[in-house]
């Protein structure tokens, strides 16, 4: 009974809807576009060394973002200490600032007027220079290294805590632990952030520019910039716009080839308690590593702050009726992204499912097989598991295309979809809510879909036995289960949302702009006081809907 | 509840149309921004014209060509304001603009003006801004020579930025790329847009930015801050003519000349100095606003005839490309 022949059901039927949608905002914006272009394409001189560099930035980011995020999820996953949810929370907000806010405030940190310039001065010492690739790299690592931290951290807390019991009572060293029980965890979340973080970097571009220190740092999203506005030649934004769809698609591919599932078993979700932890050396280790990425995320926000404080009582009276725009986008792409995730989870899940049963000897893990079985000495799987699989891979993958898709090709596509038959700009702020909830999604999948395998793996045959199926499974066992990373993801797409410009820009009505609009616009205009005020407004704004949503998720909890 | 506004306005949308033709202007963000002229001249031309005059902003100039290209011959726009002279010569291609009908205007530009098509607004220097008592190189070499650090724009993704372009190479011609590899050294970076530099200048990132001569009277006249200065080169400044045209798919040919006309005439221009912080292109009978006599006035106007804007722009892109990529 390897394959018990299920139905395909609603579940299924949604996630490929869902996946459908995601496809239509990429490939089919590139299409729109194509469409109004005129004659052939061709890649220009440069074009190569903006593949290069941003694969080059990209996997440097995401490779560091990831090495420095290990040891602090893993410190914040066995310390306990007074203001660590909020240390926890804070850390995040990197990842939700717009980006000209972050560049700001990098600058007046690290820049060569920036506060560690000003102390390697008094000591003699020259200004520290930030400009060049370790520049680009080092902002991505600052937006990023949050982001690898909670997906990390999440997979730490994943960890039961009857294994940790278990190692305590056999006296294992850290090490061991490390090997049995950490490693493995690493091994299934590693890849997906890495390959999240890939994403991000690949598009970026007002990021990679404004600190690589000049035209070395041209990225593929420049050059569609360029070929849109500079030479108005959509067959070369559309086409680069691809190419940076494959440069993801292959990133993507590569890393859900590439992780390998936890087949744990199942915990009694417990909270951890950590025996192991209590030496010195780890004590001061941990310590060290929460202290310097604190230090190194938060200055930052710190400088954004107190640059923006003493404006607040100036700002004009526009802000808040944009705040209030912002709030209502991001919730309109909170619910965008839940539905498109949760369906797309279940999906991925339902089909993975398929393949293990009562009678399936082992390995029990309710995901797709990596290696072929035979070598394992088990009989082929069947073909249709191994389509179902293969469908499964596609749907995540999908869902990852969106985040590499060029925003500028995504919103001229849409443009040219919605103005036949609508005025852009009264359809602004819900389609901007779309893409938005639609760009969040890799992260919520990447929350969701290991949490949701590992539910299944664990409850799945006890709730098979019980005969709980459909929505009752769905509602009794799989959404509490995964409440945590529910309301993650609900947070990440609030607050990416808050902060995010967005296709706003392209489609914008002059009385009714986002705070992020505001905020350019206000810059554009010298109000660059003004602008540090409005700052400091979305920075505490998107903290706060981080803050709710996530602890939304955590509701008597322990972490 | 957010959706019921605009389809109220939908709804109301043929009745208001039959008491008052619609003038739907195109233009760049900032110029509708509260703080720009969008306000003040949307006041001042209802109370003449007896139309509604709306504004729709989209980026900047080139965003604006591109939006428009976009939609075609089907676009909602009556006047596109916020071109300027390295853009009118495609913009004239795609032949979605049409003549105008305003005659003879005295403009107060620095050089001459013909042209049938668009018409100035206002215009303005580039220019290097620094903090008053900075050194304060003569010219692109002496700032090559020097151990100045300055912030500029991209030219493929920001105005300015191609300002600076077209300024090296009509000052400097073939030399433009020694020009260049002499500056290479002093370029802190280059960012996608203008507010980034500018705001990295403020904080004390580098010693100049790249921008306007006008920008100085931004921080006397609204900040009374004094200490921003425009530095004079002596090989002339570039110059920016920002301009306005009708577009010939619009079925308000006669509202839109009119708007044309307001624009150079006084209600418009008195707006332009304190709200987009440029020179008018006609001077108001009142003169410049207090401040922007203390401005810096080059001696040489550059700047390229729009038909050989576009040329010279892509060779120039690609001497800029390679000089700074080494």
């Amino acid at each position: 009974m390897a394959d018990r022949a299920q139905p395909l059901n609603l579940a299924v039927w949604a996630g490929g809807l869902a996946a459908g949608v995601i496809l239509a905002l990429t490939l089919g914006t590139i299409t729109a576009v194509l469409t109004r272009a005129e004659g052939a394409f061709a890649l220009a001189a440069g074009d190569l060394a903006a593949i290069r560099f941003t694969v080059t930035q990209a996997v440097l980011s995401a490779v560091l973002s990831c090495a420095l995020a290990v040891p602090v999820a893993r410190a914040l996953a066995r310390r306990r200490f007074v203001g660590r949810a909020v240390l926890v929370t804070l850390m995040g907000a990197p990842f939700i600032l717009p980006v000209i806010v972050a560049v700001l405030g990098l600058v007046m940190v690290f820049g060569r007027a920036g506060w560690v310039s000003t102390a390697l001065g008094t000591l003699g010492l020259p200004p520290m220079n930030i400009y060049g690739l370790h520049g680009v790299v080092l902002a991505h690592v600052f937006f990023n290294l949050p982001l690898a931290t909670r997906l990390i951290l999440q997979g730490w807390l994943a960890i039961p805590a009857e294994r940790f019991r278990l190692a305590a009572t056999l006296d294992m060293a850290p090490r061991d632990i490390a090997r049995q029980l950490e490693w493995p965890m690493l091994r299934a979340t590693l890849p997906g952030a890495f390959m999240v973080i890939f994403l991000i970097c690949t598009t970026s571009f007002a990021v990679a520019l404004a600190l690589g220190g000049g035209p070395r740092a041209t990225t593929v999203e420049l050059a569609i910039y360029q070929a849109f506005r500079f030479d108005f030649d959509l067959s070369r934004a559309a086409f680069l716009a691809l190419i940076q769809l494959a440069i993801s698609a292959v990133a993507a591919l590569l890393a859900l080839w590439v992780a390998v599932p936890q087949a744990t078993g199942g915990g009694l979700d417990r909270t951890v308690e950590r025996w192991d932890a209590a030496r010195l050396g780890l004590r001061v280790l941990d310590g060290a590593s929460i202290m310097l990425a604190g230090l190194f995320l938060l200055l930052p926000l710190l400088a954004i702050a107190l640059r923006g404080l003493p404006e607040i009582a100036t700002l004009p009276a526009g802000v808040w009726a944009a705040a209030w725009r912002s709030v209502w986008v991001a919730g309109l792409s909170v619910l965008v992204t839940l539905a498109l995730a949760l369906s797309m989870t279940l999906a991925i899940t339902r089909l993975g499912a398929a393949q293990w049963g009562f009678a399936t000897p082992t390995p029990p893990a309710s995901i797709c097989p990596k290696k072929k079985p035979e070598r394992e000495g088990f009989p082929t799987w069947p073909v249709a598991i191994r389509r179902r699989c293969a469908v499964a891979r596609g749907i995540e993958a999908v869902g990852y295309l969106a985040m590499a898709a060029s925003p500028l090709v995504i919103g001229t596509g849409l443009f040219l979809i919605v103005f036949p038959f609508a005025d852009p700009v009264t359809l602004a702020l819900p389609v901007t809510a779309l893409v938005n909830g639609v760009m969040a999604l890799p992260f919520a999948l990447r929350a969701l879909v290991p949490a949701a395998q590992e539910v299944e793996a664990r409850f799945g045959p006890l709730a098979d036995s019980l005969g709980l199926t459909g929505w009752h499974r769905l509602r009794r066992l799989t959404l509490p289960r995964l409440r945590r990373p529910l309301g993650f993801a609900a947070a990440l797409a609030g607050a990416l949302s808050m902060g995010d410009l967005g296709v706003i820009a392209l489609f914008a009505d002059p009385e009714a702009g986002t705070l992020p609009l505001l905020l350019y616009r206000l810059m554009g205009s010298y109000r660059m006081d003004q602008a540090a005020g409005v700052a400091l407004v979305l920075l505490a704004l998107s903290l706060a809907v981080f803050w709710v949503l996530d602890r939304g998720g955590r509701v008597d909890a322990d972490h | 509840m957010k959706y019921t506004l605009p389809l109220a306005v939908l709804l109301a949308g043929p009745a208001l149309a039959q008491d008052k033709p619609v003038l739907t202007v195109y233009t760049y963000d900032s110029f509708v921004t509260e703080w720009g002229p969008g306000p003040a001249v949307e006041t001042a031309f209802e109370a003449i014209c007896g139309c509604d005059l709306q504004f729709v902003g989209a980026g900047d100039g080139a965003a604006l060509l591109a939006r428009l290209r976009l939609e075609g011959a089907r676009t909602n726009a009556d006047v596109v304001l916020g071109l300027d002279t390295n853009l009118t010569a495609a913009a004239a291609a795609t032949g979605l603009f049409a003549r105008h009908d305003l005659g003879d205007v005295a403009f107060d530009l620095p050089v001459a003006w013909q042209d049938d098509m668009f018409v100035p607004y206002d215009w303005g220097y580039f220019a290097f801004v620094h903090n008053v008592g900075g050194d304060a190189p003569a010219n692109f070499r002496a700032l090559g020579d020097s151990d100045l650090t300055i912030v500029i724009q991209d030219p493929r993704s920001s105005t300015p930025g191609l300002g600076l372009l077209l300024w090296v190479k009509a000052a400097h011609g073939d030399a433009a790329p020694e020009i260049w590899q002499g500056l290479a050294d002093n370029i802190v970076t280059v960012t996608k847009g203008w507010s980034e530099s500018y705001g990295m200048f403020l904080e004390g990132e580098a010693d100049m930015v790249l921008s306007y001569t006008t920008s100085p009277a931004y921080h006397l006249i609204a900040e009374e801050d004094a200490t921003k200065a425009a530095v004079p080169f002596d090989e002339g400044h570039y110059l920016q003519i920002e301009v306005a045209a009708v577009v010939a798919s619009s079925d308000q040919g006669e509202l839109a000349n009119d708007f044309l006309r307001f624009m150079v005439s006084d209600a418009f221009q008195s707006v332009i100095p304190t709200t987009n912080w440029m020179y008018p292109a006609v001077t108001p009978e009142g003169g410049l606003p207090a401040g922007f006599d203390s401005l810096v006035t080059p001696e040489t106007a550059l700047i390229f005839p729009a038909g050989e804007a576009g040329a010279a722009r892509d060779v120039a892109l690609g001497e800029w490309l390679t000089a700074l990529s080494r």
